[in-house]
Formats: structure tokens, sequence, C-alpha cells
């Protein structure tokens, strides 16, 4: 369905062209999803069926992630070095631990994600959506703008 | 759930995680970049930009349909932009500069086996399941 060559041609490509290929599959898989099940694509809301199931919801939102999983995999076969691992040293630590509870916390209070509003629900015009966008977006600014000030980014 | 729907799903994630690889989205390194106004790297904006575009057009679609191809649609009921929204979507956006990781490329990051990706996706879903605790799902 998407051919090695392809990939293999996106390898050498600038990463814009890669950032808007990705982007149009991700739509792609949106478009799926909305197409035949009916369903929203949003990230958040399947970490949400995974640590508090609720009936109806759980089935396909695990095979949404085995097809993440097994999406990923072949990818990052022909694109290495895609999805990188960092030395984990207590500082490291520090950010994801914080940084994971707050992106689990804060997308369950504010009901989506970067997929959820970002794509689909700005794709639909949501004003919600577009309300969370600009904040998660803005947050995240000034919260690198402060781990510059602070030394944290070297 | 009939075994057509589960496949639909599963080739929905399978596009979304070669989506998500390709564009960039699971480096962190330069999620941060996107977010850095100091040394700003514009690239992921392309990736919402080419995702909404392809998007859209489908949702035009549907919403005239009114009908998903295996069942009714399952629009987002809330219209309220409430201090709920902004809090959260707040909170979200500290975790994603602190991180360079969202829900999506934080799941395919298990795929590094690395423990950072681990540390955080356990974080993520410890954080998801505390505010279950204290607002308990609703169908």
């Amino acid at each position: 369905m998407i051919h090695p060559d392809w990939l293999r041609w996106l390898h050498w490509q600038p990463s814009f062209t890669r950032a808007l290929a990705g982007g149009v599959l991700i739509g792609t898989s949106a478009s799926l999803l909305l197409g035949t099940l009916g369903r929203i694509a949003g990230w958040s809301g399947v970490v949400s069926s995974l640590v508090t199931p609720v009936r109806g919801h759980v089935a396909w939102r695990v095979a949404l992630v085995v097809g993440l999983l097994l999406g990923g995999l072949a990818a990052v076969h022909f694109l290495p070095g895609s999805i990188p691992s960092f030395a984990f040293t207590p500082r490291s630590a520090a950010l994801l631990v914080g940084g994971g509870l707050l992106v689990g916390s804060g997308t369950r209070i504010g009901n989506g994600c970067t997929s959820g509003h970002g794509v689909c629900g700005i794709s639909r015009g949501s004003p919600r959506s577009i309300v969370a966008t600009i904040t998660f977006i803005g947050t995240g600014i000034a919260t690198v703008a402060v781990m510059r000030a602070l030394g944290l980014l070297s | 759930m009939s075994r057509r729907d589960w496949l639909w799903a599963l080739v929905a994630g399978l596009f979304f995680g070669v989506g998500l690889v390709i564009s960039g989205m699971t480096d962190p390194l330069r999620v941060r970049a996107f977010l850095d106004v100091a040394a700003w790297d514009p690239t992921l904006m392309f990736v919402m930009g080419g995702a909404i575009l392809a998007h859209a057009p489908v949702v035009w679609l549907m919403r005239r349909r009114g009908r998903a191809l295996e069942g009714p649609m399952h629009w987002p009921t809330p219209t309220r932009v409430d201090a709920r929204l902004v809090g959260g979507a707040a909170l979200f956006g500290v975790g994603w500069g602190l991180s360079g990781y969202c829900p999506g490329p934080a799941l395919i990051s298990v795929l590094s086996l690395s423990a950072g990706a681990f540390a955080f996706v356990g974080a993520m879903l410890l954080g998801s399941r505390l505010v279950a605790r204290f607002d308990p799902p609703r169908a």
C-alpha cells in the first residue's frame, strides 16, 4: 500500500517534503477512520481507553494502536533514525516523567491532543479545537522559552 | 464490533504510524525545535497543514453524507469553550514542550525500546488514570 521505493525516495528528501507527505498520510488515516467507522482519530482518546476502558470504545482503538506500531515499524525500517532514543540521565528522566504526567492528564482534561484537536478538530472547524490548539502550542512555546532561559536545552 | 471494523481501524493506524515517522513527529528534538522561537524550525507546520488539507474535504463530505460506511457517525458532542478545555490544553502544551512528545508519537516511540520512551508512556498513562480517578469517564 505504501511502496518501499517511495519510502526510500523520501529518505533523501528535504525535511519539509517529508513533513508534508507524512501530514497527508496522517490526514488520510483520519479520513479513513471517519469514513468507515465514523470515528475521530485522536490518540489521547486511545490512551484514555487503555487506562479506563469504556464499553464499545476499546476494540477499534486497540486495532488502531496495533496498526500504529506496525506502520511505525515498517517506516522506521526504511527511514532509520526516525525514532531516536536518548541517553537516560536524571535530567532527561525528570523531563520525560514530568512531561508524560502533564501530557496524560492535560489531554484527558482538555479532551484531545495534537491529533484529535489539532488535525481532526481544526479540519471540522470546531471552535473548541481551534482554541485548544492555539493554547497548547502557546504554552509549548512558552515552556521551551523558559527551558532555553534556564539552559535546559543543551 | 465486526472483524471488518477491526481491519479498518488497523489500516487507519498503519497509515497514521507511517505518516508520523515520515513527518519527523517521532523525533522529540524536532518537535522542540518547532516550539523554540529562538531557533525556530517551521518544518512541522507542514505536518499539520498536510493533514488538514487531506482531512478537511472528507469531513465536509461525511457531514453531508451523515453516515459512515459501517455505521453512524460519532461526532464529538461538547461545544462549549470552557476553562476545562483551555486548562487541559495548557497543561498538555507544557508537557509537550518539556518532553517533545505528544500522545501518538509517544506510543510509537516505545518501538525504540528505550528507557526514556517507556518512562514517558508510563507517566502519560498514569496522568490519564489520575484524572479519571477524580473525574470518572462518562460513556
